[in-house]
């Protein structure tokens, strides 16, 4: 034990076999940051919201508080989109394509809704996926015009939410008995007709009559579907579910309902014309 | 090293007795030296910290806030929560939006305390591999949850979830469901007698929409939905799971709702 620490801060006493203990001090500055920090604590639970009272914890003089922080960041941007949000949600809709600042603004608004609310379902690049329509086409099942994007969007598709929701309902031709097996097979093998070849050629002319007295009050005389019904184009090689034979027998024995939630009680006009307009320009557009 | 000169005197014992001015700081040898008086005091120092953070959550009324629409789960809702906390979805799912503009745009209003008041445990969370589930109710349709749990992979190729087709498979009686619900009843949960008589038979209601759901809508309100969650016969656990991810975050009908700006 040096002689000088020894001098300098004297020992704690103890001594053990001849073996003493140097009383030495914290060293300043660690003590100085402790007596800081002591302050500081001090001063937070004077400034912000800290100790619990009997009705409620003290307020803290600055009046902070993390939902005022939040509901202030949301008014800020809020604020600064209010011009063109209002614009957006007022101009006709296909105005919106013919104003480039606003078409934009929209699309890239558009896109970044799409990514948080729709890509779920339809995939962050719009492809869709079985049961989920592509919207990267030019194959739309309700209409693929801006007001027609824009009330599906609104109001959804088969849901109980929305106030005026696309709906129909396709009968299940053979769970229900509507329809016999053979029947069945002989309308799936017209069907595959229509847009490739069918897995028996033998029975296209019998499936002719069947979705003639069954399918084609919605789906068309010649199987192109109908937008107001949301009945899908039997015509071309794009399918919802799947072509192939098993899912048609599948889809037209137990039929199929697809549901989409109204999205209007959950998003802004805006962000809902922006969507729409986000989809419109996807490639399919009318 | 030999020492000229002991600056201090040693005692007889070798321990203590410094010369020094004594302090009100240098008592503590008192304490060093008897370990029930350490232990006595150590205990009550700990319990003034215990007082002021654990005290006030029993008297404060404003640690929850009331807010409308607040009902305790469905027999089959609770069912489905169950089969959410055997499956481990909160490794991945958290169920707590916070008070940021980031959650809230993503997700929806922030969670209040009361939207959890009725979860023992609650499933907040703090690992967000998937997203935050807290406001999935209403969100997708049934038959989504149903394709995504069998292969979510189908609707989002890009995500890593393990698939729980499995659930579809086993048909599920809510054999149990009363005496699950008695036990949530015995930890403050406000469960009716009139809710455990009639656990089973709510529990079967809820998934089939074809049989009389007055009585279930008349206990738990309308916001208990009626449906066939998985498209199927039967009650299975992919009912109990989607019934129970259809309802999350939907009870509080925030466009009544005027948060308390204080907290």
């Amino acid at each position: 034990m040096s002689d000088d620490l020894r001098k300098q801060h004297g020992t704690t006493g103890h001594s053990w076999d001849g073996i003493e203990e140097l009383n030495t001090p914290l060293p300043r500055w660690w003590l100085w940051t402790f007596y800081a920090c002591i302050v500081w604590g001090i001063g937070y639970t004077i400034a912000y919201p800290a100790w619990p009272m009997i009705s409620r914890a003290t307020g803290g003089v600055l009046g902070y508080s993390t939902r005022g922080e939040v509901a202030a960041e949301i008014d800020a941007v809020a604020q600064s989109n209010a011009a063109i949000n209002d614009r957006l949600a007022s101009v006709p809709l296909t105005d919106i394509a013919g104003d480039p600042e606003l078409n934009q603004y929209a699309v890239s608004a558009g896109g970044a809704v799409f990514m948080t609310w729709c890509a779920q379902c339809h995939g962050s690049g719009a492809a869709g996926a079985k049961g989920y329509p592509n919207l990267l086409d030019d194959d739309w099942l309700w209409g693929g015009d801006m007001e027609a994007i824009h009330q599906t969007i609104a109001n959804g598709v088969r849901n109980e939410e929305g106030d005026d929701p696309r709906y129909s309902e396709m009968p299940a031709f053979g769970r229900d008995d509507l329809l016999e097996k053979g029947d069945i097979e002989a309308v799936v093998n017209y069907v595959m007709s229509l847009s490739g070849t069918p897995v028996d050629a033998g029975q296209v002319a019998a499936g002719a009559v069947v979705f003639a007295d069954n399918c084609a009050s919605c789906h068309g005389e010649n199987g192109t579907g109908d937008r107001d019904q949301g009945a899908p184009n039997l015509a071309d090689a794009i399918w919802l579910y799947g072509g192939d034979y098993p899912t048609l027998i599948e889809t037209v024995s137990n039929a199929r309902f697809g549901v989409m939630p109204a999205w209007g009680p959950r998003l802004s006009e805006a962000q809902i014309r922006a969507v729409s307009a986000y989809v419109h320009q996807l490639g399919g557009g009318e | 090293m030999a020492l000229e000169k002991d600056p201090l005197p040693a005692s007889a014992t070798g321990i203590g007795d410094r010369p020094k001015r004594r302090s009100f700081l240098d008592r503590h040898k008192v304490l060093e030296k008897n370990a029930t008086l350490l232990l006595a005091l150590s205990f009550a120092v700990v319990t003034v910290g215990g007082i002021v953070e654990i005290a006030p959550l029993f008297y404060l009324e404003n640690t929850i806030e009331d807010v409308e629409g607040m009902r305790p789960y469905t027999p089959l809702e609770l069912t489905g929560r169950d089969i959410y906390i055997r499956e481990g979805c909160y490794v991945c799912h958290s169920q707590m939006i916070r008070p940021m503009r980031d959650e809230v745009e993503r997700y929806g209003h922030y969670s209040l305390a009361a939207e959890s008041k009725y979860d023992h445990p609650f499933q907040w969370g703090s690992k967000r591999t998937g997203p935050d589930l807290a406001r999935v109710g209403g969100r997708y349709s049934d038959e989504w949850h149903v394709d995504h749990l069998r292969d979510p992979q189908s609707v989002v190729p890009e995500s890593v979830m393990p698939k729980y087709g499995f659930l579809e498979d086993t048909l599920i009686d809510g054999r149990y469901v009363q005496d699950l619900m008695a036990t949530h009843a015995f930890v403050g949960v406000p469960y009716t007698e009139e809710m455990l008589e009639n656990a089973q038979s709510d529990f079967a209601v809820q998934a089939d929409p074809d049989k009389d759901y007055d009585g279930l809508q008349g206990r738990y309100g309308e916001s208990a939905q009626v449906r066939n969650f998985d498209g199927k016969p039967g009650v299975s656990e992919m009912d109990a799971l989607v019934a129970y991810l259809q309802m999350l975050g939907t009870l509080v009908d925030f466009s009544t709702f005027t948060p308390d700006a204080s907290r």
